[in-house]
């Protein structure tokens, strides 16, 4: 099941020219861009692992994607997202967020029902990847 | 299904068969950027010739590219020798501008550093040092100032080589995304290259800048008081250039360089003349006129005066 988070996430998967035009975006508008990545799908998973510091006072999209290169290379059966934050009111926040990267196959998600009182239902997803421990998710780069 | 796929390409292709070179040249507008490095630069005829023939190439290359002859992209590293104040930095500007209307860097900035903003303090602090720098340079032009620093033969611990070859990977990998601009004094550079074969190979232009005579040092200080609002009186002015030739001889002399100084000392002087009478009212040339005693109280003479009675 194809994972569909951030930006143009229900698009055919970016191509490297469309990634560096969007970074470029960001760059013109002073946004300080961060490359994250995480092998939980999970859309309750907010806080993915950083790439290194975000990235601020670059000029030209080649250097992200220098260093986008360089995370596919260790991390490239992961899901990588690219974030773009604005500061100008004062904090970092997320302006912009979209994944560049992800597994070759994308188990999905189980539906759990759990039965309580009442005869109530409650609901819950769990990712079938998550399944297997951290680092073996996705079978290695 | 395959037909419409290479008749697009053809045409693509023999769009470009015949160029009208004037437009081209025009179109870029590079003949602006040079008339200002001849009209803001004295002297410097070698450096200027160069670059006048390396904008040539790129202008070509960039034609080539429209009609699909170019091979590939041309190495446009370059290496900047010279003494010191012979305008390295300056050129260095005017290059990123060529570059940048000509089209081989996308964004014309520069991104100027030495040493110490490449080099780190400890083991695994160079590369992410190095890296972070190039990233910032990345579409733009990288001018490293006194480039021969990054290597220590006598420290064989020393970090700076992993630099070095960070750097020798990027210049090669990324030639479209970055101009690496070497700039140091001739011969330690020629040192630097020999020890570095790497380097050499990767840089395609050297450009060598002469020392400035006299009557360009003038000429410099010149424009540079013109800039300011200020100008010599003709006593001044003969004061200057004995003050010149006075301070050629003298040690750490750096061309253009010492000419500012001496003009901002120059100043200083002038600011304390005019204020030590206050009984007066000025007129706006008198706050603009350089005085010959302005320039006349320099230490420089009585250094030279001093080595004159020294030597007898």
């Amino acid at each position: 099941m194809r994972i569909t988070q951030g930006c143009f996430s229900f698009l055919p998967d970016l191509t490297d020219a469309q990634i560096s035009a969007q970074i470029q975006y960001c760059l013109e508008k002073g946004w300080a861009v961060n490359i994250e990545f995480t092998d939980d799908p999970h859309p309750r998973n907010t806080y993915w692992e950083m790439w290194g510091l975000p990235m601020f006072d670059l000029r030209d999209a080649a250097g992200i994607m220098m260093e986008l290169a360089e995370c596919r290379r260790v991390y490239g059966d992961r899901y990588i997202r690219v974030c773009g934050f604005d500061s100008s009111h004062g904090w970092e926040s997320v302006r912009i967020s979209f994944i560049v990267n992800r597994p070759k196959e994308e188990p999905g998600f189980r539906l759990d029902r759990q039965e309580v009182a009442g005869r109530n239902v409650r609901y819950s997803t769990h990712a079938y990847a998550a399944t297997r421990p951290e680092d073996e998710r996705y079978g290695g780069p | 299904m395959i037909r419409p796929a290479t008749k697009t390409e053809e045409s693509g292709m023999t769009a470009f068969d015949a160029i009208d070179l004037r437009k081209e040249f025009e179109a870029v507008d590079i003949a602006a950027v040079l008339a200002q490095l001849d009209r803001e630069l004295i002297g410097l005829i070698p450096v200027k010739t160069r670059i006048r023939e390396i904008a040539s190439l790129l202008l070509v290359e960039r034609i080539r590219q429209k009609m699909a002859l170019a091979t590939s992209f041309p190495t446009l590293h370059m290496s900047f020798t010279g003494n010191p104040g012979t305008g390295k930095t300056t050129v260095a500007l005017r290059m990123a501008g060529i570059l940048h209307r000509l089209g081989f860097v996308r964004r014309g900035h520069v991104v100027s550093v030495t040493r110490d903003d490449l080099v780190g303090q400890y083991i695994g602090h160079t590369a992410p040092k190095t890296k972070e720098i190039l990233k910032k340079a990345m579409g733009g032009v990288l001018f490293i100032d006194e480039a021969y620093y990054l290597y220590r033969p006598e420290n064989e611990r020393d970090y700076g080589q992993e630099a070095i070859e960070i750097l020798l990977q990027v210049m090669e990998s990324q030639r479209e995304d970055l101009v690496v601009i070497l700039a140091g004094y001739g011969e330690r550079m020629e040192k630097f290259f020999q020890s570095n074969p790497g380097f050499r190979s990767r840089i395609a232009h050297h450009v060598d800048f002469p020392d400035y005579s006299d009557d360009e040092l003038l000429a410099i200080a010149e424009l540079m008081l013109v800039a300011q609002n200020y100008h010599f009186s003709s006593d001044a002015r003969d004061a200057f250039v004995r003050y010149i030739a006075a301070r050629k001889t003298q040690p750490l002399f750096s061309n253009a360089r010492s000419i500012r100084n001496a003009l901002d000392r120059v100043r200083l002087r002038q600011a304390n003349r005019i204020v030590s009478n206050l009984d007066r009212i000025l007129t706006s040339d008198d706050v603009m006129s350089i005085e010959a005693e302005d320039v006349l109280a320099s230490r420089v003479f009585v250094a030279a005066a001093g080595a004159g009675d020294g030597t007898g």
